[in-house]
C-alpha cells in the first residue's frame, strides 16, 4: 500500500546540465573577479536592468542569488545568526541577513567567492527592507550606490510619465556606467543585447507553455530554478538565448514522446511564493509522494512575467527596459494583478489546486496571502493549501507539521476525485 | 466477525478504537504517549484488544493517525488526523459540516461534506497558542488539574483580559493577575475566552456552517465548550467519544479496507525515510 519516492527521481536531463554549466561559468567569473577586479555591480533580481550593465561589460552580481545558494547548500543559518548578533531582528528578511552575515565573514572580497562590487545599483524599491539591504552593503563596503526610483504599477498599464520618469533615471545610470568603465554608451550594442534578451524570454515562455501538456515535461516550480538563473542573471547573453533554444527543444521532445517529470502525474498544482530553499528536496518529496506536480508558479516569474507576452524591444531600448522594470516585475504588481495571474495559471494550465507557500521573514510578499487563500477557495472554488516556512531560514521549517498539512490536503483531493468517479459510474 | 482498529498517536495521549463490521464501537483505549511513540502505538493496540476481548488476527486492518502515525508498527497504513476527525465526526453526528478539533498542540477547523469528506481546513501556526497545551500551562500555574479548570471557569463573572495567548508567556501573565488579587475563576474564564477567540479566527477561515462538532481532548472541558458556543453564537455537538474521534475516523478508514467497498488508491504520503537531503 505504501509508495516510496526515490530521491533521484527529479528531472536531471540536459536542461539541468546546461543550466549548471552556464551558471557555473558565471560564478567562475565572479570568483576570478575577486582576485583580478573588473567593473562589477550589485543588482536585484526583480525587474532588473542587467542589459544596461552588460552593455558596458560590467559584471552583474546578485546578492539574492548569493543568499539562495547559501540556503540550498544548507549554509545559511550561521550567517543569519551572525547578522542577528549585530542587531538584525529575528523576523527581518532572512535573505538580507544571510547575505550581510556572509559579507561580514569575508564571503565578499578577496578571500571570498563574490567580488566587492564597483557600484551598487538598487533597481527595485518596492521593498523598503531591500533598500536598506543595499544601503547597508554600500556602507559596509564603502561602495558608491545609485538608487533608481521605480513607481508601483498602480493601474493595468504604466502611464507615459511613469515610463519617461524611469527612462530619465536610466540615462543617469548610463552616465555613471560610462564614468565607471571609461566606455562610451553604444546604443547598437544595447539593441543587440536586447535581442538576446527577447530570444531568451521567448524560449522561457514556450517552455512554460509546454507545461499545459499532460503529463507536464518538467515541474514549473521546482525545476524552474534551472531556467531562473539564465533568465534573470544571464539575460542579454548569447549563452542564455542558446540555453533557452535547447531547453525548448528538450521539453518539446519529452512532450512528443509523452514523457512527464513524474511517472504518474495525478495532481496538477500551481504554486505561489518562493520555495523553502534549505529543505528544497524534502519539500518537493512531500508533493511528489502524491503524484503532485507544479504546472505553473508565480515565484518563477519574480524577475519577469514573460509568459504574458512581454519581450524586450530592441527598437525602443530604454523604454522597453523601463516597462519591464515597472510592469513585468512580479513584486511591483498589485494584489489584484497577482490574483489574475494565478487564476490564469489555474485555468489555462488545467490545475487541480493552488498551493501557497508563505514566507515567514517576508511580509511584503506574504501579506495578503490569507485573503488570497479565501478568494481562491471561496470565490472560485479552487482547493487551496496554505503552508508557511521560510525561503532562507531553516528554523522556520517544521517537517512534521508541513507534511501533515500537505497529506491532509491531498487526501481530501483524492477523496473528492473518488467520489466524482463513483458519481460518474452511477450516471 | 471481522474488526478494524484506528490508533491516534497524539502529542500528549494515544487513543485507540476498535469497530465491528457494522461500524459500531466495540472498545476504546487511552494511554499517555510518553517518549516512546512506537511503544505507545503497540501498547494502545494491546490494551484495545484486551478490552474488546478479541485476538490480533481478528482485526483485519489497522490505520494509524496523529503525529506519531508513521511510528505505529502495527498499522497497515496511515491517514492524517484531519481526514480522520472529519470522518469520525460525521459518524458521531451525521449532519456535521464543521469540525473543531482541539488537541494537545493543534487546533483545527475542518469544513466537511455530507460524506465526511474534507472540503477545507485551517490549523494553528507552528505555535501552541490556543491549544490544549495552553490550558495545561494555565492549570499548572494555578495548581489545578485539567479536569477542574473547565467547571471553575464557568463561575467567573469578570473574565480577565490576557495580554498574550502565548503558551510560554501565559504563566507569567497569570502570575501577574494573581499578584493583583484577581479571582482564580475570573482568570480561568479569561483563559478560556482567549482560546475561544483564537479558535473562532480559524473557524471563520473555513466558514461557520452548522452543525458544528467539537472533537479532541479539550472537548472534555465543559468550560471550553460553553466559551466556544458563546463566541460562535451556536451550540456545538459534543460526543462522549469526542476524545476518540480521530481514532474512530482511523478505524472507519480501516473498516473500508476490511469491507473492500472503498479501497482508496492513496499512497498515503511519503514515508519519513525518504526525507533525505541532497
Amino acid at each position: 500500500m505504501r509508495t516510496t519516492v526515490s530521491n533521484d527521481k527529479d528531472y536531471r536531463g540536459n536542461v539541468h546540465e546546461l543550466s549548471r554549466n552556464i551558471m557555473t561559468d558565471w560564478m567562475g567569473q565572479l570568483k576570478d573577479a575577486t582576485q583580478n577586479p573588473v567593473p562589477s555591480a550589485y543588482l536585484m533580481i526583480s525587474g532588473n536592468c542587467v542589459e544596461i550593465l552588460r552593455c558596458f561589460d560590467i559584471l552583474p552580481v546578485f546578492p539574492e542569488i548569493n543568499a539562495l545558494q547559501l540556503a540550498i547548500r544548507k549554509n545559511s543559518l550561521p550567517y543569519i545568526i551572525k547578522s542577528e548578533e549585530i542587531g538584525y531582528a529575528s523576523d527581518n528578511c532572512a535573505y538580507v541577513k544571510a547575505d550581510i552575515g556572509f559579507t561580514m565573514c569575508g564571503g565578499v572580497g578577496k578571500e571570498g567567492t563574490i567580488p566587492k562590487p564597483s557600484i551598487i545599483v538598487c533597481n527595485f524599491v518596492g521593498c523598503n527592507v531591500y533598500i536598506k539591504w543595499f544601503e547597508h552593503c554600500a556602507q559596509m563596503m564603502d561602495v558608491p550606490m545609485i538608487m533608481l526610483d521605480i513607481p508601483f504599477l498602480r493601474e493595468d498599464a504604466p502611464s507615459k510619465a511613469d515610463i519617461a520618469y524611469v527612462v530619465c533615471q536610466l540615462r543617469e545610470l548610463i552616465t555613471r556606467c560610462e564614468e565607471l568603465t571609461g566606455k562610451k554608451f553604444d546604443i547598437d550594442r544595447l539593441r543587440e543585447i536586447l535581442r538576446y534578451s527577447a530570444r531568451a524570454e521567448d524560449g522561457w515562455s514556450r517552455a512554460k507553455e509546454l507545461c499545459k501538456n499532460r503529463p507536464t515535461p518538467y515541474d514549473a516550480y521546482f525545476d524552474s530554478i534551472n531556467m531562473m538563473g539564465p533568465i534573470n542573471a544571464l539575460r542579454g547573453t548569447k549563452e542564455a538565448a542558446d540555453f533557452f533554444d535547447a531547453t525548448v527543444k528538450e521539453y518539446e521532445k519529452m512532450v512528443a514522446d509523452g514523457i512527464g517529470v513524474l511517472d504518474d502525474e495525478r495532481f496538477r498544482v500551481v504554486f505561489e511564493g518562493p520555495p523553502p530553499y534549505p529543505y528544497y528536496r524534502n519539500f518537493r518529496n512531500l508533493f511528489e509522494a502524491w503524484g503532485a506536480v507544479s504546472v505553473q508558479s508565480t515565484y518563477s516569474t519574480v524577475g519577469g512575467t514573460w509568459e504574458f507576452g512581454f519581450r524586450h524591444d530592441a527598437d525602443h531600448p530604454l523604454e522597453t527596459i523601463a516597462e519591464q522594470m515597472i510592469v513585468h516585475n512580479l513584486c511591483n504588481r498589485s494584489m489584484l494583478e497577482r490574483y489574475k495571474q494565478i487564476r490564469t495559471y489555474v485555468e489555462d494550465w488545467s490545475a487541480d489546486a493552488l498551493v501557497i507557500h508563505s514566507i515567514k521573514s517576508c511580509r511584503l510578499f506574504s501579506a495578503g496571502q490569507g485573503d488570497m487563500r479565501e478568494y481562491f477557495t471561496k470565490e472560485l472554488g479552487i482547493p487551496t493549501l496554505m503552508v508557511e516556512s521560510d525561503l532562507e531560514d531553516p528554523r522556520y521549517y517544521a517537517e512534521a507539521q508541513m507534511k501533515n498539512r500537505i497529506d491532509a490536503f491531498f487526501e481530501s483531493l483524492q477523496y473528492k476525485r473518488l467520489r466524482q468517479g463513483e458519481e460518474a459510474a452511477r450516471t | 466477525m471481522k474488526y478494524a482498529a484506528g490508533i491516534d498517536v497524539g502529542s500528549t495521549q494515544t487513543k485507540a478504537v476498535a469497530i465491528d463490521s457494522a461500524r459500531a464501537i466495540v472498545a476504546r483505549a487511552l494511554i499517555d504517549t510518553g517518549a516512546n511513540v512506537v511503544r505507545a502505538g503497540q501498547r494502545a493496540l494491546d490494551e484495545l484488544l484486551a478490552t474488546a476481548e478479541i485476538k490480533r488476527e481478528d482485526v483485519g486492518f489497522v490505520v494509524g493517525t496523529g503525529y506519531g502515525r508513521y511510528k505505529i508498527e502495527a498499522g497497515d497504513t496511515q491517514v492524517t488526523e484531519i481526514s480522520c476527525h472529519a470522518r469520525g465526526a460525521q459518524m458521531l453526528f451525521p449532519n456535521t459540516r464543521t469540525v473543531i478539533d482541539m488537541g494537545g498542540q493543534d487546533t483545527k477547523a475542518i469544513k466537511i461534506g455530507p460524506e465526511g469528506d474534507v472540503l477545507d481546513f485551517c490549523m494553528n501556526d507552528k505555535c501552541a497558542a490556543g491549544t490544549g497545551r495552553f490550558l495545561a500551562g494555565a492549570a499548572e500555574v494555578l495548581g489545578l488539574t485539567l479536569d477542574e479548570i473547565g467547571e471553575i471557569s464557568m463561575t467567573g463573572t469578570k473574565p480577565i483580559r490576557l495580554t498574550s495567548v502565548c503558551t510560554v508567556f501565559v504563566e507569567s501573565d497569570i502570575l501577574s493577575h494573581l499578584a493583583q488579587k484577581k479571582k482564580v475563576e475570573d482568570i480561568l474564564a479569561g483563559v478560556h475566552q482567549a482560546i475561544a477567540a483564537r479558535t473562532i479566527g480559524l473557524v471563520r477561515r473555513v466558514g461557520m456552517d452548522p452543525e458544528m462538532t467539537f472533537t479532541g481532548g479539550v472537548a472534555r472541558n465543559i468550560g471550553m465548550i460553553r466559551s466556544l458556543e458563546a463566541s460562535l453564537g451556536q451550540s456545538l455537538n459534543v460526543s462522549p467519544d469526542a476524545h476518540f474521534c480521530g481514532a474512530l475516523g482511523a478505524a472507519l478508514f480501516a473498516m473500508d479496507h476490511v469491507l473492500a467497498n472503498y479501497k482508496p488508491d492513496i499512497p498515503v504520503g511519503a514515508e519519513p525515510t525518504v526525507w533525505v537531503d541532497e
